[in-house]
């Protein structure tokens, strides 16, 4: 399977995203500047952390206009998987992706910690590998993660099981808990909880790796590619 | 030209807690008769002149850009200025 690792300027997790891919999951990676127009020779679609474009505006603002993002919605709809993880998460939701909005954390500080997450919903694209309410521990580094939506649109999300992760102890003030939410059609998911992060005991936790397994589980079952 | 000014804030029903804390540390310094503070953002944009409203251009660029409209208003002011 081969993945696209986004770079917008001010990117900074990158780096550990393709880290993840290449030597820990050991897929095929690449790095994907913001300005390229066509992803068409990508299986997957990965949107990295940091501060794209200074976070200036607001987070994901202004990324969302990169001319990379037209070859993105077009790689959506045709079902890839598309993964924004923290700062990738805010570009989805900027470019209407997914649905909401992020506000500044409660507490106003910028938290960097181990959070345990409930995988509240494994029959995804995204969480096959985890059992369903499984507790998790997987990085948060952000002072913009408090998901805010309508409250239609949150019925709608629970309703159509779109809540993917939620946190197990919330540490951000986001709406019901919310740590990561997919797309109706399930195959765009944003969390702001880094599982690139944790793909290796030695960071202190690999729970995320199982994130990027179910991926490529699943895109293999979807393409009847046998693999040994 | 057109000197355009624009305040983005939280919407009324979003909690906005840079207000919070802000209105806090006012009424511990006793001023008790703020009630409420919330905190937006103000930019100046200056427009050239164009076949099109200039009103209709400000709300099209706070729309898609300037403001997001799940959690922000916005508000904006115009005023025609004689280039230097």
């Amino acid at each position: 399977m081969r993945f696209a690792v986004i770079v917008f300027p001010g990117s900074n997790c990158d780096v550990d995203m393709y880290h993840a891919i290449k030597d820990e999951l050991g897929e095929e990676v690449e790095y994907v500047w913001h300005d390229v127009d066509n992803l068409d020779s990508f299986d997957g679609i990965l949107l990295p952390g940091g501060f794209s474009y200074g976070d200036y505006l607001r987070t994901g603002a202004i990324a969302r206009f990169s001319n990379v993002m037209n070859a993105i919605v077009k790689a959506a709809e045709e079902g890839k998987p598309v993964l924004g993880v923290c700062n990738g998460f805010q570009i989805l939701l900027e470019a209407g992706l997914l649905p909401g909005a992020m506000r500044r954390n409660q507490n106003l500080k910028f938290m960097c910690r181990p959070t345990e997450l409930v995988v509240v919903n494994n029959e995804t694209y995204f969480s096959a590998e985890y059992a369903k309410g499984e507790v998790i521990s997987i990085p948060i580094a952000h002072g913009e993660g408090n998901y805010y939506c309508d409250q239609e649109t949150l019925s709608l999300l629970e309703n159509n099981n779109q809540i993917v992760f939620k946190y197990n102890s919330n540490p951000n003030g986001s709406l019901s808990d919310i740590a990561g939410i997919m797309n109706e059609k399930g195959n765009v998911l944003g969390m702001m909880p880094h599982p690139e992060r944790a793909v290796d005991s030695l960071l202190g936790s690999a729970d995320g790796l199982k994130l990027f397994k179910s991926i490529v589980k699943q895109w293999r079952l979807s393409t009847n590619v046998v693999t040994s | 030209m057109y000197k355009v000014k624009v305040y983005v804030t939280l919407r009324e029903s979003v909690l906005d807690p840079q207000g919070t804390a802000v209105k806090g540390s006012l009424n511990s310094l006793s001023y008790n008769e703020v009630v409420d503070v919330r905190i937006g953002k103000y930019m100046e944009l200056t427009i050239e002149k164009t076949d099109r409203d200039v009103n209709e251009v400000v709300i099209e660029l706070c729309e898609k850009l300037l403001a997001n409209t799940v959690i922000e208003d916005y508000r904006f002011e115009v005023e025609e200025v004689v280039a230097q």
